[in-house]
């Protein structure tokens, strides 16, 4: 029945922001339905739209994943961000130095991008067992440390791609990219970059319910998340799983660099911002419901909203930045399904009250 | 009992019925009460006891119903309402502020001011304020010293201080939540003497308890509270206590335990000269000695803060043990992981079930494996046998006869008592040696207090030994073998249950014993 509700909800919040979006568009002047109506053609309107929203959504659901798996365990992992850009860092640097044959390659190269955020992540782990430090400052305090390094790397001569602001290219045999010989049958669907990254991200969304439900791991983690106080006190190791389960949010969301750099970009370029991979796994994870399955839908619902908002600005001229704020007003309501249930349970409570009223 | 004034209804409330959604906290309740009356409320927990106070203090609105204040109709919609018509209610958890003194806190809202003509200059008047707590406490006996401050002070003269704040209100119904939960024997009989001077003076005091004893000796009369519907209202010296707990569960009840005579065996825990610190790096536990042996219930009877806690944390692996030793079986287990200590032997009713106890976002199954859910035949490896959980699960609920009978019921929507069958389940099928039992029926109805009482007594039957940790002395008076009194954090005494009394007991929990001896060093 919770379960139920929550879908509920969701549901709700997402129709409240694009209500709410639509009202911004008519107020600085342009018809909704017809930005909704591109939206809808901008992800729907071809095979090749579909699969780049797919893509597009690809690394949002492993990002989603990994905030919403450390949070099963009690910890917000705002450090995704940061693990993203270690993942793809050292995914594209595997991708370029080493000399595998191909699919080794790229299994090599997501293990060792896996790796490293893993223990990036379980820095903060250890940090927080060790000295007690609050993980949501580490993790920040991370994410940056991440950005300058990424950045560092790339203006390395050995790693920089001459006359660019890039790095250097991984070889193709790091590549997750489906083989070019499959696209012909199936038309504009392999007009995009194409990769094997959803399947990864799909199956990790099972393999975590799975360590979640299914393991001893999972039952200790949780138990950690729920109540540390019970599961200290129940025998269980609160320290240890702290790191663990850091060390697992980070792996996956190094995971979700790595396939990005593989599968879609080949490279890492000097970064002038965050990107927000990671910052989006977190409105994933709260759309999600934090269940690794949901973030599989709240992934490529927010890439669907991204890839296809973009579209709005250039054919009518309407600004893009309304789908951030319809983004953003689906994670406010969502964030507060008290408000929710308040405002479809107001009738009946207006009756209620109607009853105290009479009684006085 | 002669203080009652027949002809004037202080409070009248009638019909009172509130619900919260579907569910009906009070149903159509109605309550009389004289002025000078001490009136009980008596109930098991959750039966609405607070709920109806709640609503003559203007917390919760009713649902239906009317309430007369001296004859007069009223809508209390806020406590200020009620304040002002007169109305005090010192809560079970006092609301104090630490760091201020006893008059700072009684004037804390209602602050006296400096004024010059009709000008409120905003200077705080202590002085009068002083003078002005100090008339009330002698009028009422309530004694306290106006200057110490809250932190310094016990807590039954905490208790004063909630009283006089409402007397200083002008308050002259008093509404009393559970007042003797954290009070000794001796700080209870106080209140009771308290109460029976202000209600001398023209007060109504309401107590609300589920405690029959100091119903008999307190209170004039009493309305019995059922699942939210009044059962009964009897004068109080018509009735026994056994009278009033049938009215209070709607069944006969057992108060005497059933214990069998047996010899106890030889010591398996052997806590010596242990010192723990607490959280603000005192020593809570200082220099604590025990023999626990086997076919024995050994409790340990003291007031709150005198270290029990820390001796549980420390005995369980939760709290590292500074100096000292603690010996199971001939084993060394000091500062072991709380795993092997499980492991080894002692198990744990915590004190706070639904803090250590219980995952409350874990199903039933899931909290009945809590410390085995890595053993066989719960997991293989590293994978969970869920069909296994389930059939434990089953089998416990079954035998605990816990309610509802639904293993996959989270833990969080079970009531009470019902929670502490799920953990003394848990904690007995780990066929412990020893058995800690940390204030196992605090805030459980008679019926689950029956119930612990007796798992806890079938253990001792069983030749293992049970360490009964409880701030209630009926607890500790009836279910031990041997009474130990712990005092700032040390062990002052031991007695033979059968040999102990009410009073030498309080007196040695007060820390009696202690000044004496401190008199002839």
């Amino acid at each position: 029945m919770m379960k139920e509700n929550r879908l509920k909800f969701t549901i709700i919040a997402i129709l409240i922001g694009l209500v709410i979006g639509a009202i911004i568009l008519l107020a600085v002047g342009y018809n909704p339905l017809e930005a909704y109506g591109i939206m809808i053609a901008g992800v729907f309107g071809s095979p090749k739209y579909i699969s780049w929203t797919i893509i597009k959504s690809t690394p949002l659901i492993l990002t989603g994943i990994s905030v919403a798996f450390a949070f099963k365990t009690g910890l917000f992992n705002i450090g995704a961000e940061g693990q993203f850009i270690i993942g793809a860092l050292v995914a594209t640097l595997a991708g370029y130095f080493l000399h595998l044959p191909p699919v080794l390659h790229a299994i090599v190269a997501l293990l060792l991008a896996c790796l490293a955020a893993a223990l990036w992540g379980g820095f903060a782990g250890f940090l927080k067992s060790k000295f007690g430090v609050n993980e949501v400052i580490t993790t920040i305090m991370l994410n940056w440390i991440a950005f300058y390094l990424s950045n560092f790397l790339v203006y390395w001569d050995k790693f920089k791609r001459p006359n660019s602001e890039a790095s250097q290219k991984i070889l193709s045999s790091a590549s997750i990219a489906f083989p070019k010989e499959f696209g012909s049958s199936l038309g504009s669907f392999f007009n995009a970059p194409v990769n094997f990254g959803f399947i990864i991200a799909i199956l990790v969304a099972f393999l975590i319910k799975y360590v979640l439900n299914d393991t001893t791991l999972g039952y200790e983690l949780r138990a950690v998340g729920f109540n540390k106080d019970a599961a200290e006190y129940g025998g269980i190791n609160v320290k240890k799983n702290t790191i663990t389960a850091m060390m697992i949010a980070g792996a996956i969301s190094g995971l979700a660099g790595a396939v990005h750099v593989l599968g879609v970009t080949n490279e890492i370029s000097i970064l002038s911002a965050m990107e927000g991979n990671g910052f989006d796994g977190m409105a994933v994870s709260l759309i999600g419901g934090n269940s690794p399955i949901g973030c599989i839908f709240a992934g490529l619902l927010f890439g669907a909203l991204k890839y296809g908002g973009y579209k709005i600005q250039p054919i009518m001229g309407a600004p893009s930045e309304i789908i951030n704020i319809v983004i953003g007003i689906i994670v406010f309501f969502i964030a507060m399904p008290k408000m929710i249930e308040g405002l479809t349970t107001i009738r009946s409570r207006r009756k209620r009250g109607g009853e105290v009223e009479r009684s006085k | 009992m002669n203080n009652i004034d027949f002809s004037t209804k202080v409070i009248e409330m009638k019909g009172i019925t509130k619900k919260f959604g579907d569910f009906v906290a009070n149903d159509n309740i109605d309550l009389t009460v004289h002025k000078g009356e001490i009136h009980a409320l008596l109930g098991e927990n959750g039966a609405g006891k607070t709920t109806l106070m709640n609503v003559l203090y203007g917390l919760y609105l009713p649902t239906e119903g009317e309430i007369f204040i001296n004859s007069e109709k009223v809508q209390i919609t806020n406590p200020n309402i009620a304040i002002e018509k007169g109305i005090g209610m010192v809560h079970q958890h006092f609301m104090l502020v630490d760091k201020f003194t006893v008059v700072e806190n009684i004037i804390l809202g209602k602050e006296t001011t400096v004024k010059k003509g009709n000008w409120n200059t905003g200077h705080l008047d202590i002085k009068r304020a002083t003078k002005e707590v100090e008339e009330l406490s002698r009028k009422y006996g309530l004694y306290v010293d106006p200057n110490a401050k809250i932190e310094d002070i016990t807590v039954g003269m905490q208790q004063r201080v909630e009283i006089l704040k409402a007397l200083y209100r002008g308050a002259d119904i008093l509404i009393l939540d559970e007042p003797t939960a954290v009070l000794t024997p001796q700080e209870i009989e106080e209140l009771i003497q308290i109460m029976k001077s202000l209600t001398g003076q023209g007060k109504t005091i309401i107590i609300i308890t589920h405690k029959l004893r100091e119903i008999k000796q307190a209170a004039d009369y009493c309305t019995i509270i059922r699942r939210g519907k009044k059962i009964d209202t009897v004068k109080v010296s018509d009735v026994s206590e056994k009278d009033l707990a049938e009215k209070m569960v709607g069944r006969q009840v057992n108060f005497v335990v059933d214990k069998k005579d047996i010899e106890k065996g030889e010591v398996v825990l052997n806590i010596d000269n242990i010192v723990i610190k607490d959280n603000r790096d005192l020593n809570a536990v200082d220099g604590l000695s025990l023999e626990l042996h086997k076919g024995e219930i050994l409790g340990i009877a003291g007031v709150d803060g005198n270290g029990q806690s820390e001796l549980i944390e420390g005995l369980t692996g939760l709290r590292p043990v500074e100096s000292g030793k603690i010996i199971l079986n001939g084993e060394d287990i000091t500062n072991k992981t709380p795993k092997y200590i499980i492991e080894r032997g002692i198990s744990t009713i915590p004190e706070d079930r639904q803090r250590r106890g219980l995952v409350m976002d874990f199903s039933m199954a899931e909290n009945f494996i809590l410390e085995k859910y890595h053993k066989e035949p719960f997991s293989h490896g590293n994978k969970l046998n869920h069909d296994e959980i389930r059939k434990h699960a089953k089998e416990l609920i079954d035998k605990f006869d816990v309610r509802p009978r639904n293993e996959d019921q989270l833990a969080k929507a079970l009531s009470g008592g019902n929670q502490q069958k799920v953990i003394i389940a848990r904690e007995v099928t780990n066929d412990p040696d020893v058995l800690i039992a940390a204030q196992p029926t605090r805030g459980l109805d008679v019926g689950a207090i029956e119930f612990v009482h007796k798992s806890l007594v079938e253990q001792r039957d069983r030749g293992k030994a049970v360490l009964l940790i409880s701030f209630e002395l009926d607890e500790i008076m009836n279910l031990s073998d041997r009474i130990a009194v712990i005092f700032d954090g040390k062990i002052v005494a031991i007695l033979d249950a059968n040999k102990a009394d009410e009073k030498t007991l309080g007196y040695l929990m007060a820390g009696g014993g202690v000044d004496d001896e401190r008199k002839q060093a």
